[in-house]
């Protein structure tokens, strides 16, 4: 063919199964082709799911430390009755930066990490669905945390309490900045997570490998799924409410401004339609680790995987219809409470479901008493206890004494460590070799665990029986003849204990990087894809697309199926970064996607979203605009449709009318 | 798996025992804990209603608690068993993989009775809420309590009307509805051996009842955070026969009566006049201050600052020069006195029976 | 030999970078929607609350005038269909006719925008007089700040179909774009619906 101009990329392409054999040329040039550049320049531009999920990881673990050292200092606080560690409002900064860390820049963000990391490696893809917004939801979750705790230094942090509630944080009883920096810091967060969302969702419809239908996914896949849907549906109403506190702060309107016919309740609803999903979004991916993890450690597939992946939905579903339930005691008719307290009792159902699956692949296989094991088991009964005492706190006139008491602080910590702290330790023993290529320690791993173990429930059972004798939450001091005093003694020194616990894992987790013994491929002989690949994965994930027959495809000779996966020979993507798409419900390859380059737009435009919202928050109208142009350039150079991505097709020859585009293309253009 | 073999059985043993430790702990807590819950424990609602408007949630309380208390032992049990118990030859091979299906029946077993029991407790959660929602007769008694930070202040419209603070006084052995209403941010009105606890918020008026039918002292607190000494905001509820109550509200709702002409006294009151009355109210006199509690029936109360102090004239003294010291914060300022101020205002004080 | 019931064929077909419907993007700006319907969702939650808590006449100037109002959501609807008509002249080769439909939505969006600030100004309240102000400007504003969002997406995929970027095989951009701005003019109808026509069907 005469060639005057080079002809266009072309629009279809026949692929052939292969294999790349590693160690190979094709292997090498392909691991070139993923690649991120080295040094900081492959750190700001790399769009890489495995770099962001470890960021992820770490960023979400230094929260949970400054977290933890914030609870520790009001521990010291309480123990005793009547302590002059702490000034109120000096309590109030440090009881409110716990709750806003704990709850928003840890416990999604490091199942953030997670999933950023496992899904594509689990669904046999090559990236998730859109890599560079990935990248943006890592560097605005980072800029964000950094501007929620922008006026800490200064004594000057959010004091209202993590759950914000007006008129206490409008600017009659709250005039500093403290209020605007949460709010605003809020908002930002909220892009975060929205896009991570939509990542989540879409890779979901479009990723997944030939062969992996909907009901052969892993149950960390349902769990982020489900909280990645909740998400999408309930972000956005705390950001409505943050962004009306601003506006009534700052620019004057009046939706909670009581003299002017604004609500104090309206703050309340709009809250909680967004906190109580969100609390299961914390949460679903976690049980969705254990139900994934648990198995390997019971050396048998889980027990009613299709009941469990269920019940994580509808746990979602439901947990929309039940926020009034941290809003018992607002007035409200009892008749409507009636409602939601029913429907919060009726969400235990579906974790019951979950939890006898769990016991029962405990019971009918066979544990390996590994660390990851003993954290699985123990988030088990953890479960279990978070859970019952959530069952009291739904009986409505049983909640009227119970909501606001320390009963509710136990409940809140039994589910939020037990439920996603124990399987994120956990979860990272099980995949430390994966992401690293080394062991964590054994020994040093069960001492850890037990210390967290006993050091937890020392810490927070006692909180049940302080609820129950009466003491409020969120006091920074309590008289001595309340009856308080020995239960709060024994919480603090448990949670010292606790913080103990977590020192021994850091040290451990410090240690192997450096020093652990090499891991292999498989070291715990489990079945999912990602432990088909090397520890730690190529840039690539998988050299040829895997062709999945089952849930299980490593175990798929020693389970009772006839169904083959298919590791080592599929179709070769490797003209540049490809990825193959497939059909949302059944899996069947689709079209072959091609995936962007390093870019540095992400950061860019989390730099300028910062820009945007500190100008808001120093009320610097200036500053927002030019943040706002900063997004806007960004935006516009990360959407210009791009050739190598198929988005455009202006060849010289366009004009010409385009009558094969549905045929095979023109010999010689498919090589 | 690496190493397994060699590590297994140690490690097993080691479980199960850490396990038995576990489990005995656990349980020697939940025996222990009837010994912290002391009857010291002027809020323990758990152990203890004293009308009412408190007692079938007491009896649900203990009724869920025991329920919750089974499933958690049986759940303990079959985890413990679960992990513990012995594995036939077969399963010990290393590479061995159980089949995918099994298991099954205790999902829906185990998810049927807890179901069961989930509805069971519904139906006695809504059988109780119906009969505290609202007293079984028409409430004798309409009391207003408007929650400040970080005081409430007490409103009874009878004729003649009664205004005091943190000190609510009622009747024996009949409903009081309680209407709420906040000054300021939302608070929660709570007093646990009679009643669960209600917002109040600004804007709207709540209402709530509550009934005593034993006379005593009945410690509230507020239970929803609302700033600074959100820690410092208690109030009593006295429940009294009928007649006492009666005497008791005569003599609140007289005006305040000079009873001396002492040099100090009157000193004292012209002190008042100028330093306290923008805040504080006493009926009967020139200070007619709203924004802080009504003093003029002060020294028939049992405690001082919002349940903070017990009311005795040295306590008075010292709240006024150190209040933020002892509450820090609050919109009660430390008042600088010098000992003769000191003295008259105290005398002045003395008088406000 | 796999022993699997439908394994992969030796060798597929298939498009590369996706051709439009059902693109990567496209199911993106799905998500995009859902959760900005969750948003105004919630805006027209807050302003049905408020209503059906006030003590005073609501609103309080009295019923909302619906001449201009209607007018304006009839140009703002029409838009759309001329959006959706350049996507459909693009991809049948009529790159030329798609840009001068684009254009024609573009200026019925701007359009649009004039009328509603005319009716801003003609309001004797502002964002900041009265709860109900704060509401109107709030809720109008939030979807005036995406028209304008959406009318510089709309200028951008002009701009790139003139450049002769999208054919017959490749207008994805079209299509997402295109949505977004589908669901921009399907939200305003439940604000219209929310604030004009609402106060009628409520009144005491």
């Amino acid at each position: 063919m005469t060639e005057h101009a080079p002809s266009p990329p072309p629009l279809r392409r026949t692929l052939i199964l292969g294999r790349i054999e590693p160690g190979s040329d094709e292997e090498r040039a392909l691991r070139e082709i993923w690649e991120a550049p080295p040094g900081w320049r492959g750190w700001l531009s790399t769009v890489d799911h495995k770099s962001i999920g470890l960021r992820y990881l770490v960023t979400a673990f230094l929260f949970l430390i400054a977290g933890g050292i914030e609870a520790l200092i009001m521990r010291v606080q309480l123990a005793r009755p009547d302590a002059h560690v702490l000034t109120p409002e000096q309590y109030n900064q440090l009881f409110t930066m716990h709750g806003v860390t704990m709850i928003f820049l840890y416990a999604l963000p490091v199942l953030s990490g997670f999933s950023n990391y496992l899904w594509p490696l689990v669904l046999g893809a090559r990236d998730m669905a859109f890599p560079r917004l990935n990248a943006l939801s890592y560097w605005i979750f980072l800029f964000a945390g950094l501007f929620l705790y922008a006026s800490f230094p200064f004594g000057e942090a959010p004091n209202a309490g993590w759950f914000n509630y007006a008129p206490l944080s409008g600017l009659t009883y709250n005039t500093g900045p403290n209020i605007d920096v949460y709010a605003l810091g809020m908002v930002l967060l909220g892009i975060s997570t929205t896009v991570g969302s939509m990542n989540f969702v879409v890779t979901f419809l479009r990723m997944r490998a030939p062969g992996m239908s909907v009901d052969r996914v892993p149950v960390l896949v349902w769990g982020t799924l489900t909280a990645s849907g909740g998400n999408l549906l309930a972000v956005p109403s705390v950001s409505l409410a943050f962004f009306l506190l601003w506006l009534d702060r700052r620019i004057g309107t009046h939706f909670f401004d009581v003299m002017n016919g604004g609500r104090a309740l309206l703050w309340q609803h709009l809250f909680w339609i967004f906190a109580h999903p969100w609390v299961y979004a914390v949460v679903l991916p976690a049980m969705g680790i254990v139900s994934d993890a648990l198995p390997v450690f019971c050396r048998r597939p889980l027990v009613g995987y299709l009941p469990v992946a269920m019940s994580t939905v509808a746990t979602m579903t439901v947990g929309f219809v039940v926020w009034i339930h941290h809003m018992f005691a607002t007035g409200i008719p009892a008749l409507a409470l009636s409602f939601f307290g029913a429907a919060s009792m009726v969400i235990a159902i579906p974790s019951a479901v979950a939890t006898f699956a769990w016991i029962a692949t405990i019971w009918t296989g066979r544990p390996v008493f590994r660390v990851p094991f003993l954290y699985f088991a123990g988030f088990v009964f953890l479960f279990v206890i978070g859970g019952l005492s959530g069952v009291l706190t739904a009986a409505v006139p049983l909640d009227w004494q119970l909501t606001d008491t320390y009963f509710v602080v136990a409940h809140l910590h039994y589910v939020l460590l037990g439920i996603n702290v124990f399987p994120v330790i956990g979860g990272i023993y099980f995949w430390f070799p994966k992401f690293t290529g080394r062991m964590m320690s054994e020994r040093i791993g069960r001492v850890g665990f037990w210390i967290l173990f006993v050091g937890f429930n020392v810490a927070f059972f006692p909180m049940h029986i302080a609820g129950l004798l009466g003491m409020p939450r969120r006091i920074y001091t309590y008289a001595p003849d309340m009856g308080w005093n020995t239960v709060n003694m024994i919480t603090s020194v448990g949670a010292f204990v606790f913080a103990l616990g977590v020192l021994v894992f850091l040290v451990d987790f410090v240690y192997s990087v450096r020093r652990g013994p090499a891991a292999g491929d498989n070291p715990w002989d489990a079945p999912t894809l990602e432990w088909s690949t090397s520890s730690p994965p190529p840039p690539y994930n998988f050299a040829v697309s895997p062709r999945i027959a089952s849930r299980h495809p490593l175990w798929e000779e020693r389970l009772s199926g006839r169904m083959r996966s298919q590791l080592t020979v599929g179709y070769v993507l490797n003209r540049g970064r490809e990825a193959l798409g497939t059909s949302a419900l059944d899996g069947d390859p689709d079209v072959i996607l091609k995936m962007p380059e390093d870019s540095y737009a992400p950061f860019w435009l989390g730099v300028a979203s910062l820009v945007f919202f500190t100008g808001l928050a120093l009320t610097a109208w200036w500053l927002a605009g030019v943040g706002l142009l900063g997004c806007a350039g960004a935006i516009v150079v990360w959407l210009w449709p791009r050739r190598e991505l198929g988005q455009r097709d202006d060849s010289p020859d366009d004009d010409a009318p385009k009558s094969n585009n549905t045929r095979s293309p023109r010999a010689g253009a498919t090589s | 798996m690496n190493n397994d073999a060699a590590n297994r059985t140690p490690s097993r043993e080691n479980l199960h025992g850490g396990g038995r430790v576990a489990v005995l702990a656990l349980a020697l807590l939940l025996t222990a804990s009837p010994a912290v819950t002391h009857a010291d424990a002027p809020l323990n609602y758990f152990l203890h209603a004293a009308g009412p408007a408190a007692t079938p949630t007491m009896r649900l309380g203990w009724a869920l608690a025991a329920l919750v208390t089974v499933v958690a032992l049986i759940v303990v049990v079959l985890l413990i068993g679960a992990i513990a118990r012995r594995r036939s030859g077969a399963e010990r091979d290393e590479r061995h993989v159980h089949a995918e299906g099994g298991g099954m029946h205790w999902v829906w077993i185990g998810t049927a009775i807890s179901s069961v029991a989930l509805f069971a407790a519904l139906a006695y959660v809504l059988v109780t809420l119906e009969s505290v929602a609202s007293p079984g007769r028409e409430p004798t008694l309409t009391i207003a309590v408007t929650a400040y930070d970080w005081w409430w202040k007490i409103d009874y419209a009878g004729e003649p009307a009664v205004t005091t603070a943190n000190e609510i006084h009622i009747p024996v052995g009949e409903p009081v509805k309680i209407q709420l209403k906040s000054a300021d941010v939302i608070h929660a009105f709570w007093v646990p051996l009679l009643a669960g606890k209600t917002q109040t918020i600004p804007g709207v008026i709540n209402e709530q009842w509550i009934q005593a039918d034993r006379a005593g002292v009945y410690r509230g607190q507020c239970t929803q955070f609302c700033g600074a000494q959100h820690a410092h905001m208690a109030f009593e509820v006295i429940a009294e026969p009928r007649a006492q109550f009666d005497a008791w509200y005569a003599s609140q709702a007289k005006p305040y009566a000079p009873v001396s002409a002492a040099v100090d006294v009157r000193a004292g009151a012209e002190l008042f006049n100028e330093r306290c009355a923008g805040c504080h109210a006493i009926r009967g006199t020139d200070a007619n201050g709203a924004q802080a509690p009504d003093l003029t029936h002060l020294n028939t109360r049992r405690l001082i600052a919002a349940g903070t102090l017990p009311n005795t004239a040295q306590n008075q003294l010292d709240w006024i020069q150190h209040a933020q010291r002892i509450k820090p914060d609050s919109l009660m300022p430390s008042i600088a006195l010098s000992a003769t101020d000191a003295a008259a205002l105290t005398a002045y004080l003395r008088t406000l029976q | 030999m796999s022993d699997y019931a439908d394994s992969l064929p030796e060798r597929e077909t298939l498009p590369i970078g996706s051709p439009g419907e059902r693109s990567g993007g496209w199911w993106g700006v799905l998500t995009l929607v859902a959760t900005e319907a969750a948003l105004f969702g919630y805006l027209i939650f807050s302003y049905l609350y408020l209503a059906s808590q006030t003590t005073r006449q609501w609103p309080p100037e009295g019923m909302p005038k619906l001449g201009l109002g209607g007018a304006n959501t009839c140009i703002l609807l029409s838009s759309s269909v001329f959006v959706w008509a350049s996507e459909r002249f693009v991809r049948r080769g009529k790159r030329g006719m798609g840009v001068l439909v684009l254009l024609t939505g573009i200026l019925l969006g701007v359009i649009f925008v004039g009328i509603q600030l005319k009716e801003w100004h003609d309001h004797p309240y502002g964002l900041t007089t009265h709860l109900y102000g704060s509401l109107y400007f709030t809720i109008t504003g939030f979807h005036l700040m995406h028209v304008l969002v959406g009318l510089i997406v709309l200028a951008f995929l002009t701009l790139w179909t003139a450049l002769g970027y999208f054919d017959r095989a490749r207008s994805a951009a079209l299509t997402i774009g295109g949505l977004y701005w589908h669901f921009v003019d399907v939200v305003w109808l439940f604000i219209f619906a929310t604030l004009y026509l609402s106060p009628y069907v409520l009144a005491r």
